[in-house]
């Protein structure tokens, strides 16, 4: 399969979720290949601030113009932030899957967790494994 | 018949479609393009400009002889002996229990010639139920494999198309005409269309689809749209699809097509449903709008305000022009009332909505 847009310093799980840690804060939001996939997305529902997320236990859900998805919480903690954008916009996670469409913030329970998550390098070689 | 990936059929514009990078997917028997662009695009495309569907899979049957001595008039449940040559007009054919065998549009190409336009998934079974049917006295052609069919779609296909065939300017909605289009001399031309939009569906000789596609396309107002699109669009219009609010086991009555069903004359299934029409539907289509951006989709439960299960979503999906979530559901008659509350949704979701009008677009420029 083609390459996709990645980003180096974020990490990333199997179901396609990216996560950047910045200290004890984690940026979570959905790959490039998951949005493509998924095509047009027209609803998210965001979890609430202060929700208590498991390490892939899902935590939020998007639905497409072609199907409705779960999305799993890369890191176990309690959400910090939700980007209240998303709600009229969902589609900014297509247009900007790394960036303007970050879906929430979790405070990070256990730091070691992240060692449990794929590198850009490891998410590649994934996704051409899978493909 | 059974269907494996391996034997899907293609249309003629298979390579086409490939090259213009769509994603396709199996429809009914078919290897078909879902996208090219982006659903929600070439959805604005088809609303606001002019865009090109490949629709060749779908059957085509020429009916030859009268149409009662061939008893066509008894196959399908519209009026026919009131339509003109050069008209067309849309209906369903019944089995002997009511039930829908398909949907159909007949086009009068002669006083004793017709054209029948059935759905792709179907054409088997609709051949072999003409077949049954029709007496010695007509002659059936099926011309699926003869026909490929491109519809251009939206405000701008007239405009579109006039640079092709500038006579096409005069033609009214629900009527047809031949023209000679790429060098090809008796296309039919009709201006009905699947999108809620003006529209034309172009019949043209299968092996040479490639070249009108190409030629619809060199133009830079028109854009392909794949049947993500069009299934939104059709949603919005209101339209059924066959295999969704239209089956053997439902009869057009109870999926909301009376108007399509002449219960003054004779043809298959009519005792049941006057039967039907005389106690009392006990189910209905009806068209919902999500309070929500969050969408139905089909097979989902329907339930009452008080969290009963009173039907299943037939379609559904998300309206670009409410900014919602719409669909078609079959409900229990008792609550087929506009502004009645509902839930639809699976086993983890109840997401409210209310009944209204199937109709959730109507655009100005279908009659214009």
């Amino acid at each position: 399969m083609e390459e996709v847009e990645l980003v180096d310093h974020y990490l990333y799980t199997k179901d396609h979720e990216w996560v950047e840690i910045d200290g004890e804060t984690a940026t979570v939001g959905i790959t490039e290949y998951a949005q493509a996939s998924l095509g047009d997305i027209t609803f998210i529902e965001l979890p609430s601030i202060d929700d208590e997320v498991e390490q892939f236990g899902d935590f939020a859900s998007v639905e497409s113009v072609k199907a409705a998805s779960d999305i799993f919480a890369p890191v176990s903690g309690s959400v910090a932030e939700v980007n209240t954008e998303l709600e009229e916009e969902p589609g900014l996670i297509n247009k900007s899957c790394y960036e303007k469409g970050w879906i929430a913030k979790i405070a990070i329970a256990d730091i070691e967790e992240k060692n449990s998550l794929m590198t850009a390098d490891e998410y590649q070689n994934f996704l051409v494994s899978s493909g | 018949m059974s269907i494996t990936e391996q034997n899907l059929l293609r249309t003629p514009l298979y390579n086409a479609h490939v090259a213009l990078n769509a994603r396709m997917v199996p429809f009914g028997g078919w290897e078909m393009p879902v996208q090219y662009e982006g659903i929600l695009t070439e959805y604005e495309h088809t609303r606001n400009g002019a865009a090109v569907f490949d629709i060749s899979h779908m059957g085509e049957f020429i009916v030859e002889g009268d149409l009662k001595e061939s008893s066509l008039d008894k196959i399908v449940t519209m009026r026919l002996d009131d339509l003109p040559v050069k008209s067309s007009r849309y209906g369903c054919i019944c089995n002997e229990d009511g039930g829908v065998i398909d949907d159909c549009i007949i086009f009068r190409l002669e006083e004793r010639k017709w054209f029948v336009v059935v759905n792709g998934a179907t054409i088997d079974k609709d051949a072999a139920h003409f077949q049954k049917h029709l007496t010695d006295k007509a002659v059936f052609t099926n011309v699926s494999m003869d026909l490929g069919k491109i519809d251009i779609q939206g405000p701008q296909s007239r405009d579109a198309l006039m640079h092709l065939v500038p006579e096409i300017k005069s033609l009214e909605y629900f009527k047809f005409d031949y023209f000679t289009l790429c060098d090809e001399e008796n296309i039919l031309i009709s201006r009905t269309g699947y999108t809620g939009e003006l529209g034309f569906e172009i019949f043209f000789p299968w092996d040479k689809t490639e070249k009108l596609w190409q030629k619809l396309l060199n133009n830079d107002t028109v854009k392909p749209a794949g049947l993500g699109a069009r299934d939104i669009l059709r949603l919005e219009a209101g339209y059924s699809l066959y295999g969704h609010e239209l089956n053997d086991q439902l009869s057009p009555l109870e999926s909301g097509l009376s108007r399509f069903v002449d219960l003054d004359k004779d043809f298959i299934g009519r005792d049941y449903l006057l039967k039907q029409r005389q106690e009392g539907l006990p189910q209905k289509i009806v068209g919902f709008i999500s309070e929500s951006r969050r969408s139905p989709r089909a097979e989902q439960k329907i339930l009452s305000e008080n969290e009963e299960e009173i039907g299943w979503v037939t379609s559904g999906c998300f309206s670009p022009q409410l900014g919602k979530g719409i669909g078609l559901g079959m409900v229990k008659t008792d609550f087929a009332k506009r502004d009645t509350k509902i839930f639809f949704g699976a086993d983890k979701t109840k997401v409210p909505a209310i009944i209204s009008s199937r109709i959730f677009y109507k655009s100005e420029s279908i009659k214009s």
